[in-house]
């Protein structure tokens, strides 16, 4: 039956992974709370929750608030360090899952440092460099703000890594596919197109913020158009770079739509966190547009996209 | 923890609450007092995340055996839902969840102070209490007669009972805070457990540090998966040897605390004890 049928790996230039379907950073726990809830056979890779040097108490409560069309949430990067990281969570991410280590920052030096840490630690198979966090070095909102600071973190944990480096980018960019690009001249292996919208809630009878941190992010259904159109702008520019990509998918057909878009792999997040069936359920969805289109495998699907002017894949 | 496509048993409205009853075997063997249910809202309506109820009862004997009970009212889009279930339908559970209350080894005399819908795993509580030999007596509030949670089934399970209102429809006028210190001396209570929101929990715990008697607090804060992967519902919880706090999960090492432990000035946001002071 599965000789017959298409198949789920994928290829992102080198880094092969068993299926396209990749948990995204920040919903998979510490690799102990998903045993017995979500069936890890059917991700090809988890994103760590993001690491830095030192430990991390994270934002103050709450956390966490709904929105109609998205979650907004403020976590603060809470963690225990990369050296409690790797000894710790990562061997039982490990055994999930092959894990790509989510590296964080509020400088050059402590990214590098991340990574010089995780790089080479059993499991993991690559790094996902987490741009959109407040640079405390050059006093600015974002790494990414502009192109040649994305590009020089990026580039610095490249030159040091054993394994493929995906530089994640946020989908609202204004400069998007110029920051992509100069990652990639820099040394990143791929981008990884994903993360919140910028968001702020307020509770109108305390008159006060809904977050503990006063803004946070929106992610769920509300960013997946986002992700679909920066993921397609990104692939256009740079079809030979590898593209994860994610932003409210919940099942197969919003994963393809991300693929047909361009991505070469697709991350689930919120979903997850509602629904910790979502992975194999995404998988499955993905599975089944493939044998129904008579597809081979997750990659046919990008290029096909049929644009206006341009003739069809028939 | 388990995940089960379970059969709704029962919807039944008393005073301002519903409760749910579920045929959940796989959940209620292994449920204990102070743990909670995770319940997914219905696809592609208003509520995205899960809803999590404390667990009311869990019978694993008997007629009833391997039914789940849980309480809520009515406050937005995913308890309308539920509320609006009926019985032979399904619902998508994840539990037991959380750490649940711990029982004394050698002390008696259990206080239990519930608010509004915190009264229900109380109940709850108050039967594994029993069944191990302590005395439970129960102080219940409320804003008025309506949302005084299972008044007769409180009287059958406690000793001693209290219940305040703060509109005086039902019981002393007042909020069971204040009445916190005089019960404690009448009845001689030894530990105390509470589930109120957190002004009262605050309260609960300042009261106990006071006298010296140990506390456990059921804290209730927005949770998103609850099955502890997204860090969104953390505690502030001070570390034992007095150099700081760390934010630990409500939904995987809690959502009962030791009441001593919480940093209630920045607990369920920064700031909530000056803020909280003049309403009390």
């Amino acid at each position: 039956m599965r000789d017959a049928g298409p198949t789920l790996e994928v290829d992102l230039a080198g880094l092969r992974l068993r299926s396209p379907v990749i948990a995204a950073a920040g919903c998979f726990g510490t690799g102990r709370e998903h045993v017995g809830l979500v069936d890890a056979s059917v991700l090809g890779a988890v994103v760590s929750r993001s690491v830095t040097l030192a430990p991390r108490r994270g934002s103050p409560p709450p956390r966490v608030a709904e929105t109609p069309s998205g979650i907004l949430w403020s976590v603060g990067l809470q963690n225990p360090g990369a050296a409690a990281f790797v000894d710790e969570e990562l061997p039982r991410l490990a055994r999930a899952a092959p894990v790509v280590v989510s590296v964080a920052g509020g400088s050059l030096e402590e990214y590098v440092a991340v990574a010089a840490r995780v790089h080479a630690a059993p499991g993991v198979v690559a790094i996902e460099v987490a741009l959109d966090l407040p640079d405390e070095e050059l006093d600015r909102p974002s790494f990414c703000a502009r192109p040649d600071r994305a590009a020089e973190v990026a580039g610095a944990v490249a030159r040091l890594a054993h394994v493929p480096v995906f530089a994640k980018l946020p989908g609202f960019l204004p400069t998007l596919a110029e920051t992509a690009r100069a990652c990639v001249r820099a040394g990143a292996h791929g981008l990884s197109i994903g993360g919140g919208l910028p968001g702020m809630a307020v509770d109108p009878a305390r008159r006060r913020p809904a977050l503990g941190a006063v803004t946070g992010w929106v992610s769920g259904p509300a960013v997946r158009p986002l992700a679909v159109r920066a993921t397609f702008e990104v692939a256009r520019e740079l079809p030979e770079v590898p593209v994860m990509a994610g932003g409210g998918v919940s099942n197969g057909d919003e994963a393809v739509e991300l693929l047909l878009a361009g991505a070469w792999a697709v991350q689930v997040g919120t979903a997850i966190l509602v629904d910790p069936a979502a992975p194999a359920t995404v998988a499955e969805g993905i599975s089944a547009h493939l044998a129904a289109a008579g597809l081979r495998s997750p990659a046919d699907l990008r290029g096909r996209l049929a644009l206006p002017g341009e003739e069809g894949p028939g | 923890m388990r995940r089960v496509r379970a059969e709704i048993l029962s919807v039944r409205k008393h005073g301002a609450y519903h409760t749910l009853t579920l045929v959940a075997p796989e959940i209620a063997e292994r449920a204990r007092p102070g743990q909670f249910v995770g319940v997914a809202p219905p696809p592609g309506g208003a509520a995205l995340l899960r809803r999590h109820f404390f667990i009311h009862a869990a019978s694993r004997r008997g007629g009833w055996a391997g039914t789940l009970e849980f309480a809520f009212d009515v406050r937005g889009p995913g308890t309308a839902w539920l509320a609006g279930a009926r019985a032979h339908g399904a619902v998508d559970v994840i539990g037991p969840l959380g750490t649940g209350f711990a029982y004394p080894r050698r002390l008696s005399n259990c206080l239990l102070v519930g608010e509004g819908h915190g009264v229900a795993p109380l109940h709850f509580l108050a039967q594994e209490l029993r069944a191990r030999g302590k005395r439970v007596d129960m102080l219940v509030g409320a804003e008025g007669i309506e949302g005084v949670f299972e008044p007769i089934e409180a009287k059958r399970l406690a000793a001693n009972i209290a219940i305040y209102t703060e509109d005086g429809s039902m019981g002393g006028r007042g909020r069971v805070a204040d009445a916190l210190p005089e019960a404690m001396d009448r009845w001689g209570t030894e530990v105390v457990y509470a589930a109120a929101p957190d002004a009262t929990l605050r309260r609960v715990a300042q009261v106990c540090r006071e006298r010296r008697i140990p506390a456990q607090v059921a804290v209730e804060g927005p949770m998103a998966c609850g099955v502890g992967l997204c860090f969104a519902c953390a505690v502030p919880i001070l570390r034992r040897d007095g150099t700081g706090y760390d934010h630990l999960r409500a939904c995987v090492e809690g959502p009962v605390f030791n009441a001593r432990r919480v940093s209630w000035e920045r607990w369920p946001w920064p700031g909530a004890e000056q803020a909280a002071a003049p309403e009390g």
